[in-house]
This record gives structure tokens, C-alpha cells and sequence, in this order.
């Protein structure tokens, strides 16, 4: 174990927006402090569609947590406007109770268009958390449909929430975070058709065969926690605390096995590696990218002459000579 | 590139009213601006509101109060930011806050009062104009 870095609030709360801004000092930071990360913290994603009680099952486990002398970092994703680039952070609204606890440390993020349902700037802000020492990192995602699986790939656990009432049982099938889940809850359990929704996803946890294993990065199967156990399937009443206890002892316990493979953190690793290196070729590619010609294409493949596969690929021959 | 990130900025509603239509109201003007909210809700302490703006490291902070307390709760939000090192970020208050208050407001620290009517983009070249200096001359630890 390495010892947590001694980081004031500030200062942290002034790297996160350097790091945001990609601010070159504070890349820097984050590179020295690489080393100090994935030792102390569990990092659990909390993700699903909109309106399912993220936040407030977010700010529940925190309190929990808190309960059993845990100190907890969360950061809040939500989605930046794609006319304006602003964005509304409105997560701390069901964390008010948290605020003004030294234990507890809350970051709102945008995600500034990206996709993945994190912001570009998510896994290093993890990482930073973890230097820093929290015991407990929640990463709470945008509201997520069937794409958004990025917090696999930054998460050692990810809790994905359902609430009943929100689509039928070919939903539960669809390819998507239900195949990235760790634990499942069904949230609002106290609600009208909650059974119905349970039912549905054991169903389709029966279909799909799917235990618990590591979020879609198919662990073989001796890796898998204590053979091949069900994956957990909780029901949760996030407001009233209800089934809030349970869920955590799953998440310790998964977490805990998680941090101690190895073979995994390679795989994640290497997926990371992956992400940035899309990332940069992607940015170097369009730095790089012929204006006039993108020009030229488009008023051809606009009056129909042209189609638009051949123009991407000719411009890319522009940038990768030796591409056929 | 640091020069066109979007501001940060929190709104929140400080005291005991219930009624935040005002402070959502410029929270979406903010957004539309491209600027980047924490909307906090509602009933939140002064010691709450330094606090979420020190972790969110905002640029800027906005106050909405209805509550006839804007004497005592928008001097003491000042005094705990500059308490918290964050003396520089200017703090704006909307709401309902009579003329003669404002004076002594502004002694206090707070950098504008903006009340019922004014149009949301005064307020966004309010922002924009007292935040570019702070934002501009951020440097990462």
C-alpha cells in the first residue's frame, strides 16, 4: 500500500478543473501521482437511464459508507448542452445532506460532448481521488441508455440501476450496460410493477447465462467471484435507505476481489492505453485535416457527383500516404 | 485552450424560501451562455454553499434570495470563501433585496445585486466580464 498523497481540498477541487481544461501543469500532476493511484480506493460507476435514482442512491451509499468510517469522494457526470457547451451540474441537489462533511468530497463534471456517458477527463480525476486517498470513489454517469459503457473501463465495479416502469422485458435483453453490470438493482422498489421489473431482468440474467464477473471483459471462468454465483440482483428504496446496507457489502466485496487481479489490470490498462491513442489519432487527424479539399468533397458529394465514403478516404490518403 | 473553457459558476438558493423558479431561470440563461452551473437547490447553509464552491472550484458565485435574510446569510457566504482562500470569486444576489440594502451589500463584498427584471444578459456580461481576469490567471496547483 502506498500512503494517500497530502493534498488539500483545494488544491484537489484546482487540479480536477486543470485536468478538465487539460492544462498542462496539471497533466503533469496527474503523471507524478499515477504511482500513488489504485492502491487505497474502490472505484464503483453507478450508471442507468435518467430518473432512476442515480444521485440519490449515490448519496445514500455515501452515508452509508460514512456509517462505517469510510471517507468517500464522488464525481457526477451530466451531459453539456451540444448548442451552448454549458450544462446544468444539478447531482449535488440530492447530496445535500453530505455537504460540509470533511469526510465526503463532491465534484460535478460535465461531459463536454463526450460520448461514452464520462467526460474525457473522468479516469484521471479517478485517479487522482485515489492518490488522494477515499476510500470509496463513486462515479456517477450521465443518464445512461444502451451506449454509454465507458465506466467499465474506469470502474472496478459497476452498479447498473433500473427502476420499474421504464420499458419491457426486451429491454432487459438489448446489448448494453446491462452487460457491463457487476450488480444490478432495481431502485424505487417500493414502486408499482417493481416485481415485474425483477422478474424481468432475472429472466434475462437466466438467458444470457451472465454471472458475475468483471463488466463485459469476459473473465475466464475460474476468475469469475466464487465460481460462477448469479450476479447480484438487488432491490433498493435509495431514498428511504432500504436495501442500501446489502448493496454496499456487495460492492465491498466485489470491489475487493476486483483490486487483487492482476491479468485484469493489464486488460484495463491496455484498454486505456487504446482510448487515449483513439483520442490523440483522432485530434492529430483533424489538426492535420485539408480544408479546402473537405470543401471541395462536400459540394461534390452534395450535388450528388461524389459519395461521401470516398471523400473520408481520400482524405485520410492525404494524411496516410501509403493507405489504398 | 484554457482561455475558451467554459466558466464555472454556482447558483444556489440560501435560507428557508421554497421557491427557486428565479435561480433556474438564470441557471438555464447561464447554460445557454456556455457556461457551466452547480445548481444546488434549495435550503442551503452558508457553510454549505462555501463549501460546494471551494470543491467545484467555481469562478463565480450566485445567490438568489426571497427571503428578506440576504443582510446576514449573503455576508457570511463572503467571509467563509475568503475564509477558504477563495476571496477572488465574485459573488452576485438576485431575489428580492431592497434598494436601500444595497449599499451596505456591497461593502460587505457582494459584486452586484440583480433584481426582479433585469435582463438575464446583463447578467451573463456581468459574468463574463468580472470572471475572465480570475479565469485567465488560473493556474493548477
Amino acid at each position: 500500500m502506498t500512503a494517500p498523497v497530502n493534498i488539500t481540498r483545494r488544491e484537489l477541487a484546482r487540479l480536477i478543473t486543470g485536468i478538465e481544461n487539460g492544462d498542462a501543469a496539471a497533466l503533469q500532476k496527474v503523471k507524478a501521482l499515477h504511482a500513488q493511484a489504485g492502491n487505497a480506493g474502490a472505484v464503483v460507476g453507478i450508471t442507468g437511464a435518467p430518473g432512476t435514482g442515480k444521485s440519490t442512491l449515490v448519496a445514500a451509499l455515501a452515508r452509508e459508507a460514512r456509517a462505517r468510517q469510510r471517507t468517500v469522494a464522488i464525481l457526477s457526470i451530466d451531459p453539456s448542452s451540444p448548442f451552448s457547451g454549458g450544462a446544468i451540474l444539478g447531482d449535488r441537489i440530492r447530496m445535500r445532506e453530505l455537504s460540509g462533511d470533511a469526510g465526503v468530497f463532491i465534484r460535478s463534471m460535465a461531459n463536454r460532448g463526450a460520448k461514452g456517458g464520462l467526460a474525457n477527463a473522468a479516469a484521471d480525476v479517478v485517479a487522482v481521488l485515489d492518490a488522494a486517498g477515499y476510500d470509496l470513489i463513486l462515479l456517477e454517469t450521465v443518464g445512461a441508455g444502451q451506449a454509454e459503457v465507458d465506466v467499465a473501463r474506469v470502474a472496478d465495479t459497476v452498479v447498473v440501476v433500473e427502476a420499474p416502469g421504464l420499458g419491457d422485458d426486451v429491454q432487459a435483453i438489448k446489448a448494453g450496460i446491462l452487460e457491463i453490470a457487476d450488480i444490478l438493482v432495481v431502485n424505487k422498489a417500493d414502486r408499482e410493477g417493481a416485481d415485474a421489473t425483477v422478474a424481468a431482468l432475472k429472466a434475462a440474467l437466466e438467458l444470457g447465462e451472465v454471472t458475475s464477473g468483471h463488466h463485459g471483459l469476459s473473465l475466464p471462468a475460474a476468475k469469475r467471484i466464487e465460481g460462477s454465483r448469479r450476479m447480484p440482483l438487488l432491490k433498493t428504496i435509495a431514498t428511504q435507505g432500504e436495501g442500501i446496507a446489502a448493496l454496499l457489502d456487495a460492492i465491498e466485496q466485489h470491489s475487493a476481489l476486483m483490486r487483487e487481479d492482476d491479468a485484469l489490470r493489464r486488460r484495463r490498462a491496455r484498454q486505456e492505453i487504446l482510448m487515449r491513442f483513439r483520442r490523440m489519432l483522432l485530434a492529430e487527424a483533424e489538426r492535420r485535416l485539408d480544408d479546402d479539399a473537405l470543401q471541395q468533397w462536400a459540394n461534390a458529394c452534395a450535388a450528388r457527383a461524389a459519395h461521401p465514403d470516398d471523400a473520408a478516404r481520400d482524405l485520410l490518403r492525404g494524411i496516410f500516404p501509403e493507405l489504398s | 485552450m484554457s482561455s475558451t473553457r467554459p466558466l464555472r459558476i454556482l447558483i444556489a438558493k440560501p435560507g428557508l424560501d421554497g421557491h427557486d423558479r428565479g435561480a433556474k431561470v438564470i441557471a438555464r440563461a447561464l447554460r445557454d451562455a456556455g457556461m457551466e452551473v452547480i445548481y444546488t437547490g434549495l435550503r442551503q447553509t452558508p457553510d454549505m454553499i462555501a463549501n460546494a464552491a471551494a470543491e467545484e472550484d467555481v469562478d463565480a458565485v450566485g445567490l438568489s434570495i426571497l427571503s428578506g435574510a440576504h443582510n446576514t446569510l449573503l455576508p457570511r457566504v463572503i467571509e467563509l470563501l475568503r475564509s477558504n482562500g477563495m476571496g477572488d470569486v465574485p459573488v452576485f444576489a438576485g431575489g428580492i433585496i431592497p434598494d436601500e440594502d444595497i449599499p451596505a451589500l456591497k461593502d460587505a463584498g457582494v459584486a452586484a445585486v440583480f433584481g426582479p427584471g433585469t435582463p438575464l444578459s446583463d447578467i451573463t456580461t456581468f459574468i463574463q466580464a468580472h470572471t475572465r481576469a480570475r479565469a485567465e490567471g488560473s493556474d493548477p496547483v
